[in-house]
């Protein structure tokens, strides 16, 4: 069956018109209502003399030979003041933050397609269960390598399916973070140019403003000039522009492709093209690869390096941001500035080769945040190359799927490349709603959490598109859960334009109201850091 | 195989009739014709060289955990290793609260939906900021060499004066991170490392050498406490008093973990502290526990101002007496002005920012000061005991807090020996110095905290005679 884009429209606009009842009323729409715990901060509770925990105290016999610990602290060094930490029975303590939890959504509950950009997949538990072990919790870093044999053959094999999934040579999985592997390239392309001979002229890096904004500020932190290409009026990078800003001044490109919008940049190869006949190199951020697995390969568009997030696109869980690992790929070309250690395989033995003089060094101490690697790996086993290139299929089709419920919501609308589809993800703005009632994104934001659906991405800084918001459904989410989602922007929507005030008044059923001298946050004279600045600028005053 | 669609329980759009109900309400025959986004000559066409799926859940387990049983942990062998990742005990609280789904799952929600991992981001810097006497605490991020490196930054753009004094001995690792953001010299907005000596006796700064190089080209006087080879750096306020003599500031890198007993860097009158938290009720995770923080003296806006990372700051609501948490000028991180900000910020670190938050309330003044007495009485009574083996000498000062420098030359034996000896009696040896400091012989530098007692460390003590003999 093939329908007209206006009869999808109003098809989808009454679907969605549908849905957006409270379940009660035959929508889906939940009647949630966030805990409030009216909890103090735990600097405010404890009494005197309470413990949390009993710890080990030397032993008699340890004490008779070597007498009192005060002894070997050299003079000036004891504290003399006891820190103001809680003194708080061990319940109390657990209570408190077991409230906290409450108090926080996070994915599990709260049907995460918002967080577009994040990729907010579900992270299986049995992946946890793996590290929370001590065969994976309990490992010193500098253990002798023949202890650390089966962490190092999960990393390889891991490195291995990476290299597979980018079509590049040669891995790290050092970097703590995704805009740490990105840091890592900075690096790595310095070191390349710094090996040549070419580092004193070749001093500018080029980025898109849609892509993400580590890929701007760490070249700038390893001492590069940054060039950031705008859109075209179909939000691809301006290749006029781009093309103007290659000289044999660039050390290369760091760009992500789909962007931000969730547009495949059709003519990728020929920026890349552009920067190799320049001398200059070029890598992708590839922190929201989940449209593309098995689909399209960062090698293949002529990449030299790109990057993964592994709590991204390959499900270790975000962990209120970290511990997160970063996944540096690259070409043969710049393997050896790869950081140090690297694993390597030898018949069925595995080591860290630290021996590798042209490396850049390290960005991060020890071996990286491998519990994330250990997830990526069972979870890329658990799905196989079929089950990779359906989880692209599924997270694509979702998009679709969503954008064609949004779309028909009054106040919405998606800029940039008509006629083409969005893989992953799409940047919709909110402008017409803002003119319309008064209604922007933020006020948008602040609302729809009061429906059990955790607050949407709006966009990286600066907001190109006006008044943004960047939902990403990717493949674990149900239709359900897609039908509610695009159902509780609608409610949104129609509130806005029935009684704004009332939006903008939002929340309306959290942990606590709306904020309030929010300028706090920008003046030296009320910010407050830490409680102790707090209480002493404001509550002792009282 | 081949006819039979791929149903995984994570997919759960993969279930035929739904794949097809959603393509007719998009009018789509596949979802190839979304692909056409990707031109023909990009796309791959081969299958992924990945070994085919595993698919149900036992399998995989048995799989990965066997994979993980070949590891041999800390757990079943008795460590005493530390250098920049230490083995404490991790109460069994802090499991608890970081396996929370809730917390577990959290990215970046809004300020409403995720109030708690705030408050508790707020409550993390607040505890810090008791432990180490200073009234801000920025949001952690990757580990000790980063922080470091970033404070060496934060100092330049402090002071206007591109150069850093950083001990001989500062941690090798942490000085390779520190370098790598440092920039090569030839780059006009690198941040050059120097370096001043250590008393090959005490382990301590050598205050003369560091006076006699230090003069007002430098940005920042780094130094770490305890150092990296373990000796409590009892001239601390003196190299304070150094560095703010010519205008330099004064960075500490410092284990949180002992300030329960040692002054903290903020009373020392220290510009900027940086450190790791792992201590602080991190398992080690092959060093995966690791999160840096950045502290610092905020009787100014300058220091907040060219902080790189997150602040977070106490926020009213609507409701008087109520609390939030947001986020203070957020517009100097790269979220805010990608690179016209200060380094950058991202995903790191964050569930360790909730376990060591509740790690700091368990633990109390009185845990912190009880565990920091039975670190030093522990490891010294190791150190001595150890010291009384023949040809086996320990090192340097004889003021030390957990760590310590053992000279195996007199045995003949090397550390490397020493150490594959010691797999057999069960035992993680202390780690092998001789590459790092060669002058400091066939030395190794053993970790002793309450996680051992004295029946660990009177076997390891055997061990070590047996496999030195």
């Amino acid at each position: 069956m093939t329908l007209s884009p206006d009869q999808l429209k109003s098809a989808a606009a009454e679907k969605v018109a549908g849905l957006a009842k409270l379940r009660r009323d035959g929508g889906v729409l939940r009647d949630y209502r966030a805990p409030r715990w009216d909890e103090p901060f735990i600097m405010e509770q404890g009494t005197p003399g309470e413990r949390g925990i009993l710890v080990p105290l030397a032993e008699d016999g340890v004490t008779a030979e070597v007498g009192a610990a005060a002894d070997y602290i050299p003079e000036g060094m004891a504290r003399a003041a006891a820190p103001e930490l809680p003194e708080m029975a061990q319940y109390q303590v657990m209570r408190h933050y077991l409230r906290y939890a409450q108090m926080t959504l996070g994915m599990d509950l709260g049907s995460d397609i918002s967080e577009g950009t994040c990729t907010m997949k579900y992270s299986p538990k049995m992946h946890e269960e793996l590290i929370r072990g001590h065969k994976a919790a309990d490992l010193h870093p500098w253990q002798d390598e023949d202890t650390l044999q089966g962490l190092l053959e999960i990393v390889y094999a891991t490195g291995q399916y990476l290299k597979a999934i980018s079509g590049m040579d040669a891995f790290t999985l050092q970097p703590g973070g995704g805009s740490h592997a990105v840091y890592t390239n900075a690096a790595v392309m310095r070191r390349y140019f710094e090996a040549r001979g070419e580092l004193d002229q070749r001093t500018e890096m080029i980025t898109t403003i849609f892509s993400h904004p580590c890929d701007a500020a760490t070249p700038m932190v390893a001492g590069f000039k940054v060039i950031t290409v705008m859109p075209d009026e179909n939000g691809y990078p301006d290749l006029e522009a781009f093309r103007a800003a290659v000289s044999e001044k660039t050390v290369g490109c760091m760009i992500t492709n789909p962007e931000d919008t969730g547009i495949y940049n059709p003519q990728i190869d020929k920026y890349v093209e552009i920067l190799h006949d320049a001398g200059a190199l070029a890598f992708t951020d590839q922190a929201n690869a989940n449209g593309i697995l098995g689909y399209a390969r960062a090698r293949d568009a002529g990449f030299d390096a790109c990057h993964f997030n592994l709590h991204k696109t390959f499900s270790s869980p975000h962990g209120c941001e970290g511990p997160a690992t970063g996944a540096y790929m690259c070409t043969e070309k710049l393997a050896p500035y790869l950081p140090v250690p690297v694993v390597t395989k030898d018949g069925d033995r595995y080591h860290l080769d630290y021996d590798r003089p042209d490396s850049i060094g390290r960005v991060r101490g020890f071996l990286g945040n491998w519990m994330g690697v250990i997830r990526a790996y069972a979870w890329i086993r658990n799905l196989g190359p079929e089950g990779l290139k359906e989880v692209a299929e599924i997270s694509v089709l979702n998009n679709n799927y969503l954008d064609n419920l949004l779309m028909a919501v009054k106040g919405v609308s998606r800029p940039y490349a008509e006629g083409h589809r969005r893989l992953d993800q799409v940047r919709y703005s909110l402008e017409q709603l803002k003119e319309d009632t008064g209604v922007g994104t933020e006020a948008l934001r602040d609302r729809m959490v009061d429906f059990g659906i955790q607050s949407y991405w709006m966009s990286h800084h600066p907001w190109v598109v006006p008044e943004p918001f960047t939902p990403e459904p990717c493949e674990t989410y149900s239709k359900a859960d897609l039908d509610e989602w695009a159902a509780v922007i609608k409610k949104c929507s129609e509130e806005a334009y029935t009684d704004p005030q009332f939006v903008l008044d939002s929340p309306h059923a959290q942990p606590i109201d709306q904020m309030r001298r929010t300028e706090a946050m920008e003046d030296p004279d009320q910010w407050a850091f830490t409680w102790r600045k707090y209480k002493r600028r404001f509550k002792d005053k009282a | 195989m081949a006819d039979t669609p791929f149903v995984h329980p994570y997919i759960p759009n993969s279930v035929p009739a739904t794949k097809q109900a959603m393509l007719d309400e998009l009018g789509l025959g596949s979802v190839e014709e979304i692909y056409a986004e990707i031109p023909d000559r990009l796309r791959f066409k081969g299958t992924l060289d990945i070994p085919p799926a595993i698919l149900s859940e036992r399998t995989l387990r048995k799989h990965v955990q066997g994979l993980l049983d070949k590891n041999t942990s800390s757990v079943e062998f008795m460590n005493f290793c530390g250098a920049g990742c230490w083995q404490h005990y991790v109460p069994a609280v802090v499991d608890e609260i970081i396996n929370r789904a809730e917390f577990v799952s959290a990215y970046c929600g809004g300020d409403y939906s995720d109030l708690g991992k705030y408050l508790t981001r707020f409550e993390f810097n607040s505890m810090m900021g008791e432990l180490l006497d200073y009234d801000a605490v920025a949001n952690p991020i990757y580990d000790w060499g980063d922080v470091a490196g970033r404070s060496f930054r934060m100092a330049r753009r402090i002071t206007g004066r591109d150069k850093v004094l950083v001990p001989a001995h500062m941690s090798p690792m942490r000085l390779m991170e520190a370098r790598t953001l440092c920039q090569p010299e030839s780059m006009p907005t690198s941040t050059k490392i120097r370096f001043y000596e250590w008393d090959r006796e005490t382990g301590m700064a050598d205050l003369a050498d560091l006076e006699a190089k230090l003069d007002d080209s430098y940005a920042a006087v780094y130094w770490e406490n305890p150092t990296y080879l373990g000796t409590i750096e009892a001239e601390s306020a003196r190299i304070v008093e150094l560095a703010h003599s010519v205008g330099a500031l004064a960075i500490a890198g410092v284990d949180p973990i002992t300030l329960g007993v040692l002054t903290p860097p903020g009373t020392l009158g220290a510009d900027i502290a940086c450190g790791d938290i792992q201590p602080l009720g991190m398992h080690m995770h092959a060093g995966g526990g690791c999160s840096g923080f950045i502290a610092f003296r905020d009787d100014g806006p300058v220091f907040a101002q060219e902080c790189p990372l997150e602040l977070y700051t106490v926020m009213e609501t609507a409701t008087p007496g109520q609390y939030a948490v947001g986020e203070a000028i957020a517009e100097r991180t790269s979220y805010g002005s990608r690179d016209q900000g200060k380094d950058w910020v991202g995903t790191a670190s964050g569930l360790w920012t909730i376990g060591a938050a509740v790690y700091m309330a368990l633990m109390g003044p009185q845990g912190f000061k009880e565990l920091g007495e039975t670190c030093i009485a522990r490891s010294h009574y190791a150190a001595r005991r150890l010291a009384e083996l023949p040809g086996v000498e320990v090192r340097l000062s004889p003021s030390f807090f957990k760590e310590f420098v053992v000279d195996f030359v007199g045995t003949g034996k090397t550390v490397a020996e020493v150490n594959k000896a010691l797999l057999g009696h069960q035992i993680f040896g202390g780690k092998d110095l001789s590459a790092e400091f060669p002058e400091l012989g066939q030395s190794a530098l053993y970790c002793v905290t309450e996680y051992s007692d004295k029946d660990d460390i009177d076997e390891l003590v055997s061990a070590v005679k047996e496999v030195t003999a």
